[in-house]
């Protein structure tokens, strides 16, 4: 079983959804990040996605852009990044990391070479907000060879009709993009949430996160429970922001993003 | 469309995109999940309006009655004589109202934002002359427009921000990245993606997702066509060679198009080199980069070796960008045009030429353009032809090219 099926599996028999943070590879260094990325799972991570940095994040709102320029300036490549999750892995060999980014560093660096890279260095899903199903045998062969999960996102404007068409394909989870626009702006409405679940449900039978909007431990718990999983990113990162002095990490930068961490993760496991 | 629809024709260079909207291997509708509903309706749209007569009927009205097509092609003979060598013709783009040929293709998209019920425009611009065109027809049918502009082209194009708030138009200003076209695009991008239900993205090149890159040549092809008609008529032969500057390259397209399945015409598309090919400050997408995936397509891109996408460069804000429209990308590929550079003083040059010896002052996009021309008319014998796609007028750029020149206005 990989390790994110049998994450979901654990949580289900403990009767709770998962929390998954993001955080934005090397912002705003590489050490600074890989000391929150170690922090993570102590303090509540279920799963954990990791933001690929890159110069065009057209998803995404200026939280995470921001984050991405610091990540770059800070030396950001995808290689670094896999290196990163390689000393992870090192330490924890249970908690699931998916990539989250852009199509074109992948592009770059060769499909079938990135995806056993990514793999031998212990990721073990993606995210590729720029390649929707219908481009997606860019990267279906080789991702499936060396068992990473192509992570399907799905949104409020996808249809019905769509979902029975591209979710029977779909591995690992279902994204949900809670409201139709960039990262970090507004949230969905628990009866939006309501209506939208189900629908997904209909079609697939793998375990659903919803992402964008959720900010609050409260959001976070009733994601959790309306789906099987809480993404959040922008407000983990704007709090990180919050700790930099001249954009650099100060001493309560990792402390203040995992205490953040710890509420959301008390909320989900209420 | 006409009976002789290319798209229907074996072995015609004309019938791409393909299904999947690609050239090739380039082009694609590389987006996130919440455009491809918003994608896949705008195909659905596109492929009405251009199997319905009255759709062309009614595009046919505008440009003639608004836009001022035809425009001419003007045999420019001074020029030819300074040169001293094959016969110029330049396709003046530059008459039509707004001053380029931009406003053929938001002319286009205008008429199918209103079939489809949109109320809001949005459109990202480089120069200006996109987001003037754009708001241009937005002040003809009472539409809301916002328009996404680089910081830095904002500064660099006061004239035409004016204008574009005369029209009614919202200007936003960009300070992402280096605040140009790029950063324009990704912003217009997040505006789109935000507001699904009642807003039009009209791109204003042949770059983008599928369908845009198709769409926005098919109405850019006019160009083409009264060119073909037009020298046909002056010379009772076709062109040797078709010259054209390209940014993202919708003006090349434009005219290259019609001529694709014409083996004996000659395609040259011109890229701003910038400080030159070799300087590392250049817009040439072709010269310089390799294939890559930004803004919802695969072509041609400016990157390092990581695939971070790298900051064009020119003096000519309207050829800015790091990319270049897929079908481009295509025709590189398979040696049916060819791409070369000029540098930002070889269109300062051009510029100064052709303002002297034609009266006509060209903007500095198309003065790449011309650029070419310098150095291939004279190479050739007398009983050759060059058209040159003169894509907008120069009024915009008389204070950067003031400024090179050392004058203070």
């Amino acid at each position: 079983m990989s390790r994110i099926a049998a994450r979901f599996a654990a949580l289900k028999s403990e009767g709770r959804g998962a929390l998954i943070p993001y955080l934005q590879a090397f912002d705003p260094d590489a050490e600074t990040s890989l000391a929150l990325l170690r922090g993570m799972p102590a303090a509540g991570a279920d799963l954990i996605e990791i933001g690929v940095p890159f110069s065009d994040p057209a998803a995404d709102g200026p939280t995470i852009q921001a984050a991405a320029l610091r990540g770059l300036a800070a030396g950001a490549t995808l290689r670094k990044v896999l290196e990163m999750v390689r000393r992870f892995r090192e330490e924890d060999r249970d908690t699931p990391v998916i990539l989250m980014g852009y199509l074109n560093p992948i592009d770059s660096y060769g499909p079938r070479r990135f995806c056993a890279d990514a793999a031998a260095a212990g990721v073990d899903g993606l995210i590729v907000v720029d390649m929707p199903p219908e481009e997606s045998d860019l990267l279906a062969a080789d991702a499936a060879a060396n068992g990473l999960d192509v992570i399907r996102l799905v949104a409020p404007n996808t249809s019905d009709a769509r979902l029975r068409e591209i979710l029977p394909e779909a591995r690992g989870f279902i994204y949900y993009v809670a409201i139709t626009g960039i990262t970090g702006t507004r949230s969905a409405s628990a009866d939006e949430l309501a209506a939208a679940i189900p629908r997904i449900r209909a079609a697939s039978d793998l375990p659903v996160a919803i992402g964008f909007g959720i900010r609050t431990p409260e959001q976070a718990a009733h994601a959790s429970r309306t789906a099987d999983a809480a993404v959040v990113a922008s407000a983990l990162i704007h709090t990180l922001a919050g700790t930099l002095d001249n954009g650099r990490a100060t001493k309560d930068t990792v402390p203040a993003v995992l205490h953040q961490l710890r509420d959301l993760a008390t909320a989900v496991r209420k | 469309m006409p009976a002789s629809d290319p798209q229907t024709q074996p072995n015609s260079l004309r019938a791409g995109p393909d299904w999947r909207g690609r050239f090739g291997t380039f082009g694609g509708q590389f987006v996130a999940e919440t455009l491809i509903p918003l994608v896949k309706d705008l195909e659905t749209a596109y492929e009405a309006a251009r199997n319905d007569p009255s759709f062309h009927e009614t595009l046919a009205y505008y440009f003639r009655d608004y836009v001022g097509r035809p425009s001419p092609l003007w045999f420019a003979e001074r020029l030819t004589q300074e040169l001293g060598g094959a016969k110029i013709y330049l396709k003046r783009e530059e008459l039509n109202h707004t001053g380029s040929h931009k406003l053929n293709n938001v002319m286009g998209q205008i008429l199918l934002a209103r079939r489809m019920g949109k109320t809001r425009i949005v459109a990202e611009t480089g120069a200006g002359q996109h987001g003037v065109a754009t708001a241009t027809v937005c002040a003809l049918f009472g539409l809301k427009c916002v328009i996404y502009m680089g910081a830095t082209d904002v500064e660099r194009q006061k004239p035409n921000v004016f204008r574009m708030h005369l029209l009614g138009a919202e200007v936003k200003p960009v300070t992402a990245g280096a605040g140009t076209l790029k950063d324009a695009m990704n912003e217009a991008m997040r505006d789109w993606v935000a507001n699904v239900a009642d807003t039009y993205f009209l791109v204003g090149t042949v770059a983008g997702p599928h369908p845009y890159p198709r769409m926005v040549r098919d109405f850019q092809s006019i160009i083409g066509e009264e060119t073909r008609e037009q020298i046909l008529e002056a010379e009772g032969r076709l062109p040797d060679y078709i010259v054209a500057a390209i940014g993202g390259g919708s003006n090349a397209m434009g005219i290259f198009h019609p001529f694709l399945d014409e083996p004996s015409v000659k395609l040259i598309g011109v890229e701003a080199a910038g400080l030159g090919l070799e300087s590392g400050k250049t817009a040439a997408s072709i010269s310089r980069g390799r294939s890559g995936v930004l803004h919802g397509n695969r072509t041609y891109l400016l990157q390092d070796g990581n695939g971070q996408i790298e900051e064009a460069h020119s003096i000519s804000a309207g050829l800015d960008y790091p990319g270049i429209g897929p079908e481009h990308s295509w025709l590189h590929e398979i040696g049916r045009a060819t791409y070369v550079g000029a540098t930002d003083q070889e269109a300062l040059d051009a510029f100064q030429l052709l303002t002297r010896t034609e009266g006509i002052i060209p903007a500095l996009e198309c003065a790449h353009g011309l650029a070419h021309v310098m150095t291939l008319a004279p190479k050739l014998p007398q009983d050759r032809i060059i058209v040159l796609n003169l894509s907008g007028r120069g009024d915009k750029d008389i204070f950067t090219v003031a400024q090179h020149l050392g004058v203070t206005l």
